[in-house]
């Protein structure tokens, strides 16, 4: 390195603005759900039915339902319908908006454990109030009106009761 | 066949928001200049490099490739780990596994990250399943606020008590140089900062960060060679749970509960309360420094808040976590579960400078990932037992 480098060093980077670079990727993919997720999507898309999984070795009913157990590792052979009511397990409220969320905030998340099942789905709660949301509340499937074959078929849950 | 394997030095960046005065491999090479040089080695003496950070957060892939400028990895074996936000602590189990092994005698291992240039939140969503999970995913901080809410459903606790673990986290980052918010906050300001989504108000959780990390691991051969006090890796441990969000046990962190028996299991610690002397926990909001020492079974379920509440995990206290000031403090995220690992291994050799807890024989560093997952070291300053 010459002097005049050394120069450059030994005096540092002041007054120097550091350069930024936009990203000129877009990157987009697609994704086979596969038989079973399939399977499952068609009748929530044709039939507003909500399927689960059972397996036959632990009697465990999965949702999203799931070909393989993971704990037994057997395929799982035995579909179940279920009713569309559940229990909410955990919740939050998104009170921020981010481009991840597309819906306006505030908007209620839930973990909803539904009745016949052993895993919780996560999914929208309306048509109640952020205040008075609580665990342990039952609540049920709303159906959207135009559905697409996606989890979003199930437009939100609500609460059974009034509230 | 089978070496007993020791961290030798350690090294890490002065982490802050942005660091636009160097590019990541520019980055990764301060921490690597300070790990060399706290080891008093060159870089010569390193046999093989493991590096790790978020995958799609700098949307940079062949990362062991494009970093050897920074990272010394010319023409050495460069072999990439990412486990998301355990990376830090999964890059340092991989060191251990590679030294374990006797095929590298000295390892050199980095995590690193510039949060600062991407959007995370959508980084982050990639993470989780796109036909069942994303289209009604709602951001990383709403599967946390879900785990404490059902936690403080649970056990009665209060967003209080999640505040007093902000209020611990950052008043040890005054002591710590190397964090990125040094600045004292109260349980006040905590609950009266922005509701991001409930319970988690902005305090409650961690900053976005740039900043790298490095640890230099050598085997029996060499270790006591190149430090007279060393920092024996006793034991290592990791735990998944779920392939879906709905699968996990919102308000209890079982992944954590299993590799804690594990590695204490593996470790010989049989009451980890009175045996381990710090813990450096990844803890990137506040909750989860009550729920996962619970798990972690340090105390009972639903003892936490009292626990930490009566100053037991201040500096000081019985069992102090943190000293470094935590995630809450600092969380460049690929680099965090490896600075972890480096506070950890800093409180055995006894470099911990303003922030040493007094006479460690005992640390334990964590990782955690994206939602539910856990990676443990257990570090200690006697030699291990063959």
């Amino acid at each position: 390195m010459g002097t005049k480098d050394n120069a450059v060093l030994d005096q540092g980077f002041d007054g120097i603005e550091p350069m930024v670079f936009e990203s000129q990727i877009s990157v987009p993919y697609s994704w086979w759900a596969g038989d079973t997720a399939t399977y499952f999507l068609k009748g929530l898309r044709d039939e507003k039915k909500i399927r689960a999984l059972k397996c036959t070795s632990c009697g465990k009913t999965y949702i999203p339902p799931r070909k393989t157990c993971p704990v037994c590792f057997v395929p799982n052979t035995e579909w179940k319908d279920l009713s569309g009511t559940g229990t909410v397990q955990s919740f939050t409220i998104a009170r921020r908006q981010l481009a991840a969320i597309s819906k306006k905030v505030p908007v209620i998340y839930a973990l909803i454990k539904l009745d016949g099942a052993d895993t919780a789905m996560l999914h929208y709660i309306e048509g109640i109030s952020p205040e008075k949301m609580k665990i342990g509340m039952k609540v049920q499937a709303e159906f959207a009106e135009d559905r697409k074959g996606t989890i979003q078929d199930i437009a939100f849950f609500k609460p059974v009761k009034e509230v | 066949m089978a070496k007993r394997v020791a961290i030798v030095g350690t090294g890490q960046t002065f982490h802050k928001s942005h660091r636009p005065d160097v590019n990541g491999q520019e980055l990764i090479n301060e921490a690597v200049q300070a790990a060399l040089k706290d080891a008093d080695i060159k870089i010569s003496d390193i046999d093989a490099i493991i590096i790790g950070n978020m995958d799609h957060f700098e949307g940079i892939n062949y990362v062991d490739c494009w970093s050897i400028d920074g990272s010394g990895g010319f023409m050495k074996p460069v072999i990439k780990i990412t486990t998301g936000g355990t990376t830090g602590c999964s890059v340092a189990i991989g060191g251990y596994h590679l030294v374990a092994s006797g095929l590298f005698d000295r390892v050199l291992i980095i995590g690193w990250e510039k949060n600062s240039e991407s959007d995370t939140t959508g980084a982050i969503t990639t993470a989780f399943d796109p036909i069942w999970d994303r289209l009604v995913f709602a951001g990383a901080i709403s599967g946390l606020a879900a785990e404490a809410q059902a936690y403080m459903a649970r056990y009665g606790a209060t967003e209080k008590d999640g505040a007093r673990v902000s209020v611990r986290d950052r008043k040890h980052a005054l002591n710590n140089p190397h964090a990125q918010l040094r600045k004292e906050i109260t349980i006040d300001e905590v609950l009266a900062s922005p509701m991001l989504a409930d319970p988690i108000h902005l305090l409650d959780v961690c900053p976005r960060t740039d900043g790298a990390a490095a640890v230099i691991m050598a085997s029996e051969d060499s270790a006591e060679k190149i430090t007279s006090s060393p920092d024996w890796i006793w034991a290592t441990s990791n735990r998944h749970s779920y392939s879906y969000l709905g699968d996990a046990d919102y308000g209890r962190l079982t992944s954590m509960r299993e590799a804690s028996q594990d590695l204490f299991k593996k470790g010989g610690i049989k009451e980890p309360r009175k045996e381990i002397d710090v813990i450096e926990l990844y803890q990137p909001y506040s909750f989860g420094g009550i729920i996962w020492i619970e798990d972690m079974g340090i105390i009972g379920p639903g003892e936490g808040p009292r626990y930490i509440g009566e100053g037991n995990t201040d500096m000081g206290g019985e069992l102090p976590i943190n000293p470094s000031g935590g995630v809450i403090s600092c969380n460049p995220i690929g680099a965090t579960g490896l600075i972890r690992c480096c506070e950890a291994a800093m409180q055995v050799m006894g470099k911990a400078d303003q922030h040493q807890v007094p006479d460690v024989n005992f640390a334990v560093s964590t990782g955690f990932g994206g939602c539910w997952w856990t990676d443990m070291i257990l570090h200690g300053k006697k030699k291990p037992g063959k």
